[in-house]
């Protein structure tokens, strides 16, 4: 039914680590691999050795610079489906192809009653949809649906394969209903947030921000007294120094 | 967002097709209309006509069009369910009229005729509404969820139905002047709302930037240093479509020729002449003004921005 669980029994959810995700592409490859033999199988590539391949996958990842100077840093920013708690891929579906399980929360679309209207991925603003176009269906993360409850599979393996895949843990599966589990903890602790809150979709997927950056040399285990012999910032130039010497030896490094 | 023809064709013919529809029965249930058995059979023939050729447009943006009776079920949260319900549920008391108009010879304005055919026009308006609601109904498309969206949908439907009746009563010889007087009136009411709309959506900068879309407007401004892809996905076939504003301010000036400019001066021409010489005047007024909304409506998907496109560089939407 399109009509959308008033609540969930769990909130199945992956939490995604600004702070040390290295943009290695690992989870989106992995989400792929595996779901190309998965629940919403296949994810069609068309033309992929072709000049001008096309294909679905589930997860994307972005690379930023936010910031600016020497205060600015690179974020590589996975994105896929949040599973909201209201979503409204859910609502506008004409068919109930889109659905949210009052399980677990997880947002899945029947490939059998979907008529590819394509309303639905109009109607995320996080581009969690993407249309097989030689199936004639939407396709969408499934938070690995055939994996963790997978008894086939080794205990430790029942997680989505982008949290099993990343090298350095910078994603993680849990409950995000339950209060006292590990990653309600982590959201807490590392104060994550949701992507643009205001269109009301309530999603379940939290992102924990980047750490504040450490520019003081202090930071890095060296003498405090070194902080102003290595302006970090590009805001913080030679002008800012007051000995002269380090003055001169600044300008003759810019050049 | 990309302006695909399949739902160009469908929001602009079935809104003339309801548009007259909707015109021809509520007049015809207040005697203004006259019973005429022929006039009823073109009229329905050619808004049913506009709103199967419509219907079925809007079936080849489907990847299965076949199941496309499924959308039938989910009313109770869906703008685009609700949409082809009613536009179903039109056709019960439509039908029934036009059996009794054509067939039974029976006065459309007498009870329980007038019933039907005002049931049908309150059906067709709220067809009409529910397709823009599919639209204004969607918020990460921001111009979208623009209040003007809806008014225009309607108003255009109306403006474009009635220049339709108006060139059946010249067929029949049964003009009413009054009728072509509000008909451009309404024209010029639902351009005018389309204008207000353009001036809005050009002095609004777009509320979302990629700092939103991404949370990260603690750390600064945030810029895209890699994509995630180098070649298309669907996502940016689909929502990444964007026009030059120079090509958006030609196609806008010549929706307003086609679709306002050119009925308006036919509509008064033909109101001047004979019958036939009327008549001839008055399809080339309802072609253009269908044509213009055809303009209309591919620049306000050209013209719409999705925030996804945020994730891939855009700076607002
Ligand atoms: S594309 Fe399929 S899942 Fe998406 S709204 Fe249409 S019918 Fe529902
Ligand atoms: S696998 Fe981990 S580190 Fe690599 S891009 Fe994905 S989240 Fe980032």
């Amino acid at each position: 039914m399109t009509s959308v669980p008033h609540r969930t029994a769990k909130k199945l959810g992956l939490v995604i680590d600004l702070d040390i995700c290295v943009g290695c592409h690992a989870c989106a490859v992995a989400c792929k691999e595996w779901n190309s033999g998965g629940h919403m199988a296949p994810l069609t590539d068309e033309n992929p050795y072709g000049a001008d391949p096309l294909g679905v996958w589930f997860n994307r990842v972005h690379t930023y610079e936010a910031g600016v100077g020497g205060n600015s840093r690179t974020v590589h920013f996975p994105r896929s489906c949040l599973h909201c708690e209201k979503p409204a891929c859910v609502e506008v579906c004409p068919t109930g192809a889109s659905y949210k399980r009052a399980e677990d929360g997880i947002v899945l679309v029947n490939e059998d009653l979907c008529i590819g209207c394509k309303l639905c991925s109009w109607a995320c603003p996080y581009g969690a949809r993407e249309y097989d176009y030689d199936s004639g269906t939407m396709k969408k993360c499934t938070l690995c649906v055939d994996r963790i409850y997978n008894e086939n599979l080794e205990e430790a393996e029942r997680v989505p394969a982008c949290v099993s895949a990343c090298p350095v843990s910078a994603r993680h599966f849990g409950d995000l209903g339950d209060p006292n589990s590990d990653i309600s903890e982590l959201v807490r602790e590392r104060e994550g947030y949701d992507l643009m809150p205001e269109m009301g979709f309530k999603p379940v997927n939290k992102y924990l921000p980047p750490r504040p950056r450490r520019n003081k040399v202090g930071d890095t285990g060296a003498p405090a007294a070194l902080d102003s012999a290595a302006p970090l910032s590009a805001t913080h130039g030679a002008e800012t120094s007051s000995n002269p010497l380090l003055r001169w030896v600044d300008r003759a490094l810019s050049r | 967002m990309h302006p695909a023809l399949s739902v160009i064709i469908f929001t602009s013919v079935t809104g003339a097709g309801y548009g007259l529809l909707g015109l021809m029965c509520a007049l015809a249930a207040f005697g203004i209309l006259p019973g005429n058995r022929l006039f009823g059979l073109a009229g329905f023939v050619l808004s049913f006509g506009a709103i199967a050729t419509g219907l079925i447009a809007s079936t080849f943006h489907l990847g299965h069009p076949g199941r496309a009776w499924r959308a039938l079920s989910q009313w109770r949260s869906s703008w685009l369910s609700r949409e082809a319900v009613l536009s179903i549920l039109t056709f019960g008391p439509s039908l029934w009229l036009a059996k009794g108009w054509i067939l039974d010879g029976a006065d459309p304005a007498a009870a329980p005729w007038r019933w039907y055919g005002l049931a049908t026009a309150a059906l067709s308006l709220l067809t009409v509404i529910s397709t823009a609601m599919i639209y204004a109904s969607l918020k990460p498309v921001p111009r979208w969820r623009h209040p003007l969206v809806m008014p225009a949908y309607l108003l255009l439907g109306l403006a474009t139905g009635g220049l339709w009746l108006n060139v059946l009563l010249h067929g029949f010889g049964l003009a009413i002047d009054d009728l072509a007087g509000a008909v451009t009136v309404a024209l010029l009411l639902a351009w005018l709302v389309k204008i207000a709309y353009w001036y809005s959506i050009d002095r609004a900068p777009g509320r979302y930037t990629a700092e939103h879309a991404t949370g990260l407007w603690s750390q600064g401004s945030v810029r895209q240093l890699e994509a995630p892809h180098v070649q298309d996905n669907y996502l940016l076939r689909e929502m990444g479509y964007q026009i030059a504003r120079r090509h958006a301010g030609r196609l806008r000036r010549l929706a307003l020729l086609a679709g306002l400019g050119g009925p308006i001066v036919l509509t008064i021409a033909a109101a001047l002449l004979p019958r036939w010489g009327a008549f001839a005047l008055s399809v080339p007024a309802a072609g253009l003004a269908i044509a213009g909304v055809l303009v209309e409506r591919w620049l306000f998907f050209a013209e719409a921005k999705h925030v996804v496109t945020l994730f891939y560089g855009a700076e607002r939407a």
